[in-house]
């Protein structure tokens, strides 16, 4: 048993009472200290990643409690690759923010970073339905900081906004847990999987209600259509940083799909077999195409990049809802993509909006900005990667979906969406950078000055886009990790025998 | 006992459910509080409703009642306290800033505001 599984949990919640209690009133130390805790928490995700690729997976009882009686942290590699992706994202996301200075425009940015960062790492690693609920409210009651930093008056009315839609899915959350418990007398998901298994499939009404509520609450987070309200605003308001690290906030929701749905609820189980499939395959196309509408219809760059998102959680969901291994390698590389891809689109539309002034995120012609043609070949490479078109992972992505969707009764209608879809996402992101960076409005009398614009945003705009350039030069091995990943997930004897077994 | 336990988490569940669809935060916030209790409830009745019995084991004691939920219900009467005091100190933040209850985001400021300049 390695203490290693609990750093990322542990490493930022300490730092963030650091970061409040003893460093409120020193910006440029919490700066310090929050972007090595940052580094830290990567080299551990390293360290866990090179340790789960060996196959096995590893258990950790905290206070030393066998499962299923005590919460057990499970470290296989899905959680891995989950913990991975978060901390490179966060790393990037945090300069970007330490650059641009959104970090001083209120208090505790640094110390809320933290918490979130903690709450998320928490939901990837914990083997506990019920400590799967505790780390969703953590990272949302941080996210509920974050996203009002800075305050304005529509960004605390999109904050309410969100916060009410939150608390009513924890309530959900909550009514869900209550109907497994209920049923099966226990919450650490792998001691579910074999309850479960064990209810005929007569008596398995209430089984399958608490199945279902559990799917409508990881769907809301995951913004499935027609559970997706809270996130357009959200996004569209949210500071830029936070909007970036928010990409990852749906795979939350996705990944908690992913993992109820093979192991507790698998495609095995004769109570649950296809009883949300097809619902999830249906939504998830309905929802990919309000999400590319969406980027045609924006009149904003804010929305513009919310929508992309959507759409992209979209796509996300198709694949998932395969439940087979192919399918589920393609979604988990598609999720890596769409999680870098959505980051670098909010920082670059951040980037735009800090260099126009009042006209901001409007799409409408305006006056030439400060390094002009950097932000525009930043926006290109972004808006690529978002449609996904050759060469960026994107295409690679959609390429591994479409293709892994062939087993499925609905593949032409899949393709005919996806493609589709793909078309309008282009059309919409090529008139949204026409109408920014090539109709020039005519300059109206003198220039003004330019100011001196520093470079660390921009770096790290670019180091997430080395990022989607490397994951696609490097697919071959990263798929290679993917696959055995997928066949993991899809033989949950090993997941189960590990943790009632103590690991 | 059972039908006095289930009607209560369904009018509980139905109040907050009407109050949450309102138009302004108020009420809103009221029936999020209202669900809250509603799932309080329910989680603490997943254990099986008895009545006078230990929740710890004891010498000569046959029958038991179900400790986990409570302590489930515990957890989560302490976030859920502390999700609304979150959202009542948004609400008023938003109210203060807007002038306006209403829930709605409302029209565009034209056009896209920096919202960094509302800072004081």
């Amino acid at each position: 048993m390695s203490h290693w599984i609990i750093a990322p949990i542990v490493l930022p919640a300490v730092l963030a009472a650091i970061l409040t209690l003893a460093m409120r009133h020193h910006p440029p130390l919490q700066r310090v200290f929050s972007i090595a805790g940052v580094v830290a928490v990567l080299a551990v995700a390293i360290g866990l990643t090179v340790q789960a690729s060996s196959g096995a997976i590893d258990v950790y009882e905290l206070g030393n409690w066998p499962a299923p009686f005590g919460i057990v942290l499970v470290l296989d590699r899905l959680s891995a690759l989950m913990v991975l992706v978060t901390a490179v994202l966060a790393l990037v996301v945090l300069l970007y923010a330490v650059g641009t200075g959104w970090d001083q425009r209120g208090n505790n940015f640094h110390a809320l970073y933290q918490f979130q960062l903690m709450g998320i790492f928490g939901a990837f690693l914990t083997g506990d339905a019920f400590n799967l609920f505790v780390f969703f409210e953590v990272l949302l009651i941080a996210s509920y900081g974050l996203m009002i930093h800075g305050g304005g008056r529509r960004r605390l009315k999109a904050g309410v906004q969100y916060v009410i839609y939150n608390l009513l899915g924890s309530t959900l959350f909550l009514f869900a847990l209550g109907t497994l418990y209920a049923v099966t007398g226990t919450l650490n998901m792998a001691d579910l999987a074999v309850r479960a298994a064990e209810i005929p499939v007569e008596d398995s009404a209430l089984l399958r209600v608490g199945a279902m509520l559990l799917f409508l609450v990881f769907a809301i987070k995951a913004a499935l259509l027609p559970l997706h309200f809270w996130l357009p605003e959200t996004y569209a308001e949210a500071p830029a940083p936070v909007a970036a690290l928010f990409a990852i906030m749906t795979k939350v929701g996705a990944y908690a799909i992913l993992r109820m749905y093979t192991l507790v609820f698998g495609p095995d189980l004769g109570a649950t077999a296809a009883l949300i499939d097809q619902m999830l395959i249906y939504g998830a196309l309905i929802t990919l195409v309000a999400g590319m509408v969406g980027i045609l219809g924006a009149k904003r760059l804010g929305r513009l990049a919310a929508f992309a998102s959507i759409g992209s959680m979209g796509t996300l969901l198709i694949a998932i809802a395969g439940f087979r291994p192919e399918t589920t390698a393609a979604a988990l590389y598609y999720m890596i993509h769409s999680t870098l891809a959505g980051a670098l689109l909010f920082l670059v539309v951040d980037l735009v909006r800090e260099r126009r002034g009042p006209l901001a995120g409007a799409l409408k012609p305006g006056p030439r900005m400060a390094q002009h043609g950097m932000i525009a070949a930043l926006f290109f490479g972004s808006a690529i990667a978002t449609a996904g078109m050759p060469p960026l992972s994107g295409f690679i992505g959609k390429l591994l979906i479409l293709d892994a969707v062939r087993g499925m009764a609905e593949v032409w209608l899949i393709w005919a969406v996806i493609l589709t879809s793909s078309l309008i996402a282009i059309l919409g992101l090529g008139q949204a950078g026409s109408a920014i960076f090539w109709k020039l409005a005519p300059e109206t009398g003198e220039e003004p000055a330019p100011e001196p614009q520093p470079a660390l945003p921009l770096v790290a705009c670019f180091v997430m886009l080395g990022g989607i350039v490397a994951l696609s030069v490097l697919a071959g091995p990263v798929m290679g990790y993917i696959d055995a990943t997928a066949l993991q997930l899809h033989a949950p004897q090993g997941y189960i025998a590990a943790v009632l077994n103590g690991g | 006992m059972e039908l006095l336990f289930a009607s209560a988490i369904g009018l509980l569940t139905a109040g907050g459910l009407y109050l949450v669809l309102r138009l302004r935060s108020f009420p809103v916030i009221i029936g999020i509080s209202l669900l809250s209790y509603a799932v309080n409830l329910f989680l603490f009745g997943t254990g099986r409703l008895v009545v006078d019995l230990p929740p710890i084991l004891q010498k000569g004691v046959e029958a038991y009642t179900d400790p986990l939920p409570q302590a489930l219900v515990l957890t989560a009467i302490v976030i859920s306290f502390g999700m609304t005091a979150v959202v009542v100190i948004m609400a008023l933040g938003s109210f203060l800033s807007s002038r306006d209850d209403t829930v709605n985001i409302g029209p565009e400021t034209p056009p896209e505001q920096p919202a960094q300049e509302n800072e004081a």
